[in-house]
């Protein structure tokens, strides 16, 4: 019997403006002991197929059409106090945090004790041995001892293995998960994700998985569903729509996913929907005073770089306590290329891309520019006018209170390279160049999308026209399709106009694209160093080599 | 071109009206009428030397004979009728009110411009710069908030009243009234600022901004403060109602403004002496007006932080 029939369901979000539809007539279904994929990309309605399963829809949403049933019976017509029973009873969910998922202030053992006695009506004796239970089948090890400590004394990974513990305190047919992946890094992923897996098999729980990845739909689903702009555009078995997708849309989705085995030259782009936007690298290479490339010198050389936080502050210098967030780092960048730095969340990459940006003192060591010697240098200027950079979340790094055209002149105005009329021809022309129109410079920040406000940071980083960029995970805040845009503009700019980046990710697949040197960190240091196609095929550390097997694969996918 | 920069102060004021926070205004009846109550005093006040019918500082206009008339009666005397009645030397109480709201407003805004300016300059100092600069500003912070503020006001209304040359005391009064007004409260100015600087420090809007070599004057007053000022017009707008609320509380202790230059509180603190005797209209009317005056503004400073916090609605 289908455990979990959602069929034609629509859910409306009205608004002062207009009504908004956020599922249009989507069909899903969910079989026992089947984790069925839920993928798109933001925007596409798949968290709110989810909410509006737990009946936690975020006002003034709600069910406009269709129905939702559990094991036979609708759930979608009940009441707030019938649906109360049903949530976390029936159906619980796996949330995307596990920081924010645990009460701080409570034991783990306490959270899970309360829900078993809620839902089963056990006594305080075998809910506890309940509990223990489930931390051994969520195989977190130690049970006994580790009930008894608070969520701070764990690791992301094991935070959310106390999550899905507690999503299965009351026995539930049917969890949502979503994104319950997406802030952990790759290695926790990997566990998580098998975890899940073998839950789903053991107890025979349905699980909807709701992901933007499609590394990990293909790593972990059986069925998926594949959604765009509240419509369902394809549903099958993983192997098949990953395979032969029928559907445009899945399609130029999948061939968007940076691949992992082989470097291409461009991404091919989503073009379904009319979403590309062109980027008109000649027009602004003619235009660019270049610098002439001499490949065998290195355009920075860094030795021993070394950076320490302050952990613990005190009065008296020897009572501080620092910790070392980056370890006596080395590396060469040379002229032209992309030397890109990989690693998990707190390994010190970004604090490295940081100190050479200026952002951060430097606690050891010396970078060198060009020949020239910056660290403890007087007069920063003329190098900061030679760097530039784009930063992570295109929602904060533009500031909300500026026109358009006033943030990309910033920079050029401040290093006095342009003024007046020249300064805004350049940036009405930055603006055309990168895909937006001149008259976007009259608006602000808030009017564009993750994408649009990547392309005016792009803009931004070329106004002064650099000869190095940093790009400090530039996509990972992006969708796929997004992302190729983006990953292929960074690339034509190397190109064209001769830019030197050192380009920061956590993303293999991404870094494997375009990198044509990688560095590895690990704890602050830089374990191995090598050209990307010798580290991806023979990696010399055992810790790349970890991250490598860790890697979502989408094997016998169709080729873009 | 021509034709856009014609069109553009239009659209403002059509974005403006379609914006969330007119929307809101639109829909919020307590906004509306407390707008509109904060309006009219605010306009009846500046025009006072308009629409008074007297002008109360002019001995001139005075004849004792009028005083003590009830409202809406004509004097035993003189037979001369007053709307809201005369005081004990026959001044017209409408128009004292109306003058002295002038006095009130004045203080309000200026000591409110006062502790905000104070306020936002030492929450972005500490919030952006940090360290020992920060730690011994919000300790000088926090002992202030240990003292009720009417009292650091009486504090300071004392020290420069021993100061100032006693020729020069009824001028300085008012500027005396402000600075200790204000002063007494930037604390929570500061406050606020500094804990939205702190998050907006470390956006990535800002690091491009240091990045490129901008100076910490410049990134504090260009870039952060824009973007912290939401919540400090919120404080501001409350702030003024209790600041109207402490001058008036102040003059009626009769440390505040002078006989020379009556405030509400002034006249409530002149008023209250014939309460007993049966003129109640002196007490009854600047009464009223400070009442109508601060409950209007503080409701609209609530509407206020409610509409510009989506969460609460």
């Amino acid at each position: 019997m289908t455990l979990l029939d959602i069929s034609d369901l629509t859910v409306a979000f009205p608004t002062r403006k207009a009504t908004f539809i956020a599922v249009d007539s989507a069909n899903l279904t969910v079989e026992p002991g089947q984790i069925h994929g839920l993928v798109g990309e933001s925007g596409a309605g798949k968290s709110t197929i989810g909410a509006a399963v737990m009946g936690l829809l975020d006002r003034p949403g709600h069910i406009t059409g269709g129905t939702i049933s559990l094991k036979g019976k609708s759930i979608s017509g009940l009441d707030r106090e019938a649906m109360q029973s049903l949530r976390g009873k029936e159906i619980s969910m796996i949330f995307q945090d596990p920081l924010t998922s645990l009460n701080p202030l409570l034991t783990v053992g306490d959270q899970l004790i309360e829900t078993i006695r809620n839902h089963l009506g056990l006594n305080e004796a075998d809910a506890k041995e309940r509990a223990i239970d489930l931390l051994r089948q969520v195989r977190i090890p130690d049970p006994d001892t580790r009930i008894d400590q608070y969520p701070h004394q764990f690791s992301g990974g094991m935070r959310q293995r106390v999550v899905i513990a507690l999503a299965l305190c009351s026995e539930p047919d049917v969890i949502i998960a979503d994104e319950p992946t997406t802030a952990l890094d790759v290695s926790v992923q990997a566990q998580i994700l098998e975890l899940i897996k073998d839950l789903a098999q053991e107890k025979q729980v349905g699980v909807i998985l709701i992901t933007h990845d499609m590394g990990v739909i293909a790593d972990t689903t059986d069925v998926v569903t594949v959604m765009y702009r509240g419509k369902v555009v394809e549903t099958g078995p993983t192997a098949q729509v990953l395979g032969q997708p029928s559907h445009e849309y899945t399609k130029s989705l999948i061939s968007a996913v940076p691949r992992p085995d082989t470097k291409m030259h461009r991404f091919p782009l989503v073009s379904y929907g009319g979403r590309e936007t062109t980027f008109q690298i000649e027009d602004l290479a003619r235009n660019w005073k270049k610098t002439e490339l001499d490949k065998s010198k290195p355009l920075f050389e860094i030795r021993d770089l070394t950076k320490k936080f302050l952990k613990k502050p005190a009065l008296i210098p020897s009572r501080r306590e620092f910790s070392t967030a980056v370890d006596q780092v080395s590396f060469d960048i040379k002229q032209g290329e992309v030397f890109g730095v990989v690693g998990e969340s707190g390994s010190g990459k970004s604090t490295i891309a940081r100190m050479i940006a200026g952002l951060y003192g430097v606690d050891g060591g010396t970078i060198t520019f060009d020949g020239q010697e910056v660290t403890g240098a007087q007069d920063l200027s003329s190098y900061r006018s030679q760097i530039q950079m784009i930063f992570q979340d295109p929602y904060s790094s533009l500031n909300p209170r500026m026109r358009i055209d006033a943030i990309i002149a910033e920079p050029a105005r401040h290093h006095g390279i342009l003024s007046g009329k020249a300064l805004q021809h350049r940036v009405d022309e930055l603006l055309d160049r990168v895909g937006l129109g001149a008259a976007a410079g009259r608006k602000y920040p808030h009017e564009f999308s993750g994408g649009q406000r990547q392309r005016i940071s792009i803009a931004r980083a070329l106004a002064t026209q650099p000869r190095f960029l940093i790009c400090d995970e530039p996509t990972s805040a992006l969708d796929v399709s997004i992302q190729a845009q983006i990953l292929n503009i960074l690339k034509d700019l190397q190109e064209h106009l001769n830019l030197t980046m050192l380009f920061i990710s956590h993303d293999l697949p991404v870094i494997r694209q375009m990198c044509d040197r990688v560095g590895v960190m690990k704890n602050g240091v830089m374990v191995e160093q090598a050209d990307t196609e010798s580290l991806f095929t023979a990696p010399q550390h055992a810790y790349t080599q970890e991250l490598l097997s860790f890697m979502p694969r989408l094997d016998g996918v169709a080729t873009g | 071109m021509t034709d856009i920069s014609q069109n553009k102060p239009q659209s403002r004021i059509a974005a403006f009206w379609d914006s969330d926070l007119a929307y809101a205004f639109r829909h919020s009846p307590i906004a509306m009428v407390s707008f509109l109550t904060v309006f009219l005093l605010v306009f009846s006040a500046l025009c006072a030397p308009l629409i008074a019918p007297f002008n109360p500082y002019d001995p001139a206009s005075l004849d004792l004979m009028n005083g003590f008339t009830p409202p809406m009666t004509s004097n035993d005397f003189t037979g001369a009728e007053f709307m809201l009645g005369t005081d004990d030397q026959g001044r017209d109480v409408l128009s004292t009110i109306l003058y002295g709201m002038r006095i009130s407003l004045f203080v309000g805004f200026s000591a409110v411009m006062f502790a905000m300016i104070l306020g936002i300059s030492l929450g972005l100092i500490a919030g952006y710069i940090g360290g020992w600069t920060e730690t011994i500003i919000m300790r000088i912070a926090d002992v202030q908030l240990t003292f009720p503020s009417i009292l650091v006001a009486m504090l300071i209304f004392g020290i420069a009243k021993g100061v100032t040359p006693i020729e020069y005391r009824d001028q300085m009064a008012i500027w005396v009234l402000i600075i200790a007004i204000g002063l007494s409260d930037w604390v929570q100015f500061a406050r606020v600022v500094r804990g939205a600087t702190l998050v907006e420090k470390n956006r990535e809007y800002v690091l491009a901004a240091q990045l490129i070599g901008r100076s910490s004057p410049v990134i504090m007053l260009r870039h952060i403060l824009p973007n912290v000022l939401s919540p400090v017009l919120v404080i501001a707008t409350i702030s003024l109602a209790l600041a109207i609320i402490a001058e008036a509380t102040l003059s009626f202790l009769g440390v505040g403004a002078p006989p020379t230059q009556p405030s509400l509180g002034t006249l409530i603190r002149i008023g209250q002496g014939f309460l007993f005797s049966g003129e109640w209209w002196i007490l009854f009317f600047p009464s009223c007006t400070l009442l109508a005056l601060a409950l209007s503004v503080n409701l609209l400073g609530d509407w206020l932080r409610d509409a510009l916090n989506p969460k609460l609605r």
